[in-house]
């Protein structure tokens, strides 16, 4: 484990606004926010059918008033029926990583993206940012906003960024070497990559200087945390956003790591039953959905992420008072049902991750070769895990279909392949393959 | 008086036996003798070779997961029995075999036979002491090139 400890600082006064004071001041971006989509034919029709009329907006709960915004409306809008601004005022465009089919572009104004730096800028300084500070970002650049995002929230911060962008792993750590580097922003999976890569290559610990680093883009898990924190000698911290929303800056960890702060400033966050749509008690998993307070360009109202994740509202140890959002579960959509039993990939890699010597590296392949589902999970190998006796080699393969088992009650058909077989991610890793969707 | 062993995990895909034994051939390292354990899903190939340091090196280079392991080579006579004499040593001795393979000597009369034992010293003790043959490297490959 890391040495380094990253000492409580807080950026804004509205990170830690009392509940009433935060309320008021939600409570008029809404309204402002309820006029701006007026300007979009969408939002003014989808207000018409519902018969809300503006005004009709005057507290918080009258919030669940107002009609959803989905991925599938955004598609039809493709490219800019959710313009709230003349084309002109535009300063930047982005788009959705288009993991789930076509892509979706989102627009921000000059003042869209301040607000976004700045967002950034607060869940990097929670995170331990600080102005001499270097931080390699190993995002991809481009449309997905990950890459800027964060490029502009460590510079708001004044500290200074090597934008090496996703891939080319050698030519990561030659920079993080030669550089010093203090931070990394990735994708989990790409850590782990980069993780791989130091101990395949035996790179000594003491040849780097990084001290943390910021992952977002997809979800992960604790255990995954534990794994990254404890191979590279490192603190890892979480933080979520989606382009629709605004991209990273939605929400992030403080030096608590219990939960990620939601700017709750910038955006109003809810959790829902993904079937009744009815607001689910706190603490209990559902779909997050936001409605954005600040935004010029593309103010999206009850915006359902598809994302499954708990809200926390107590208050944390850390002085900030926003609503804490748990480590997204899975995906509203991307869950699979196997046996009529709701999994998501992240549970695969909860239980491969228990299992000492395996590789977080695996596939899940889900058939239905007659009326049955067939589940395959292939797992590479390593050289822990290898031994040349038959007896252990069985018996690996037994404990991790117990692990698959305990975590997700299912036996799957464990398949052991050779390592560096599967895949790797420089982006979002895609761990699913299912045969039944083709049909 | 162990020798060194080299393990492979083969992932069951066609074409995989073959990638291994031409990545060996074509950096001239020869097989002395060769083993592969298989199940319905994968297999452990189990090789002797000239230079095992080096074979590693290859292969995990062409993403192999390999391993050396330490096994023992015991010479025995080429006719019935053999394999008996070495295991009263070892059922006397309390140890067990966990896998095993042989392989015969060019030059005809003897047999080789690869133990890996769950105790490995308390087993070359016991085989030495009960006056078997247990071969090293050197002798090993002066043998097999004999």
């Amino acid at each position: 484990m890391s040495g380094f400890v990253v000492e409580n600082r807080i950026r804004d006064k509205e990170e830690s606004l009392s509940r009433p004071e935060l309320t008021a001041l939600q409570t008029s971006r809404l309204r402002k926010t309820v006029e701006q989509v007026q300007q979009i034919p969408f939002y003014k029709n989808k207000f018409a059918e519902a018969g809300i009329a503006p005004e009709m907006i005057q507290s918080l709960e009258d919030l669940q008033r107002l009609p959803f915004t989905t991925k599938a409306d955004l598609r039809e809008e493709y490219p800019l029926g959710m313009l709230a601004v003349d084309r002109k005022d535009i300063a930047r465009y982005h788009g959705s990583s288009g993991t789930t089919g076509q892509p979706t572009m989102v627009a921000y104004t000059k003042n869209d993206l301040k607000t976004w730096a700045n967002l950034c800028a607060r869940f990097l300084t929670a995170g331990g940012l600080r102005p001499e500070h270097s931080v390699q970002i190993a995002f991809g650049y481009g449309l997905f906003t990950g890459g800027f995002g964060l490029h502009y929230g460590v510079e708001h911060v004044g500290a200074s960024v090597i934008p090496a962008a996703a891939g080319n792993t050698s030519k990561q750590l030659m920079l993080m070497k030669d550089m010093q580097v203090d931070a990394l922003v990735c994708t989990p999976s790409y850590a782990l990559t980069i993780s791989e890569f130091i101990i395949k290559n035996k790179i000594p610990r003491n040849a780097l200087n990084l001290k943390y680093a910021h992952f977002g883009g997809e979800p992960w898990t604790e255990d995954m945390r534990a794994r990254i924190e404890d191979e590279m000698g490192i603190l890892c911290f979480n933080n979520y956003g989606l382009s629709e929303v605004i991209g990273p800056g939605v929400s992030g960890e403080c030096a608590m790591r219990d939960g990620m702060h939601i700017a709750e400033d910038a955006f109003i966050v809810e959790c829902i039953n993904p079937k009744t749509l009815e607001p689910v008690a706190p603490g209990e998993e559902g779909e997050l959905v936001f409605t954005s307070l600040s935004k010029e360009a593309m103010p999206i109202i009850r915006y359902r992420t598809r994302d499954i994740a708990s809200l926390n509202p107590e208050p944390c140890a850390c002085g900030r008072t926003t609503v804490r959002m748990s480590r997204i579960t899975g995906r509203s959509d991307d869950m699979l049902i196997i046996k009529g039993v709701n999994i998501y990939p992240s549970q695969i890699e909860q239980a491969l991750l228990r299992v000492e010597g395996t590789a977080p590296h695996y596939q899940i392949e889900v058939d239905r070769p007659d009326r049955k589902d067939i589940v395959s999970v292939k797992v590479e190998m390593t050289e822990t895990s290898f031994s040349s006796s038959m007896k252990e080699m069985q018996e690996l393969r037994e404990r991790i279909d117990r692990a698959i088992q305990t975590v997700t009650g299912l036996r799957m058909n464990i398949e052991l392949v050779s390592p560096s077989s599967l895949e790797r991610f420089v982006g979002k890793a895609r761990h699913v393959i299912d045969h039944r969707r083709k049909v | 008086m162990k020798l060194k062993q080299l393990s492979v995990f083969l992932e069951n895909k066609p074409g995989r036996l073959r990638e291994l034994c031409a990545l060996l051939a074509d950096n001239g390292i020869n097989m002395i003798t060769i083993s592969l354990a298989d199940t319905e899903q994968f297999g452990i190939l189990r090789l002797i070779v000239s230079d095992c340091e080096a074979a590693k090196t290859i292969l995990e280079a062409k993403g192999f997961v390999a391993k050396i392991t330490e096994v023992i080579a015991v010479e025995v006579n080429d006719e019935p029995g053999g394999l008996r004499d070495v295991l009263q040593v070892e059922d006397a001795a309390g140890i067990s075999v966990e896998y095993m393979y042989a392989f015969t000597i060019k030059s005809g009369e003897n047999a080789v036979l690869l133990f890996r034992f769950d105790d490995m010293d308390k087993a070359v003790v016991a085989l030495k002491s009960a006056g078997f043959k247990v071969l090293d490297r050197v002798t090993l490959f002066q043998h097999s090139e004999n």
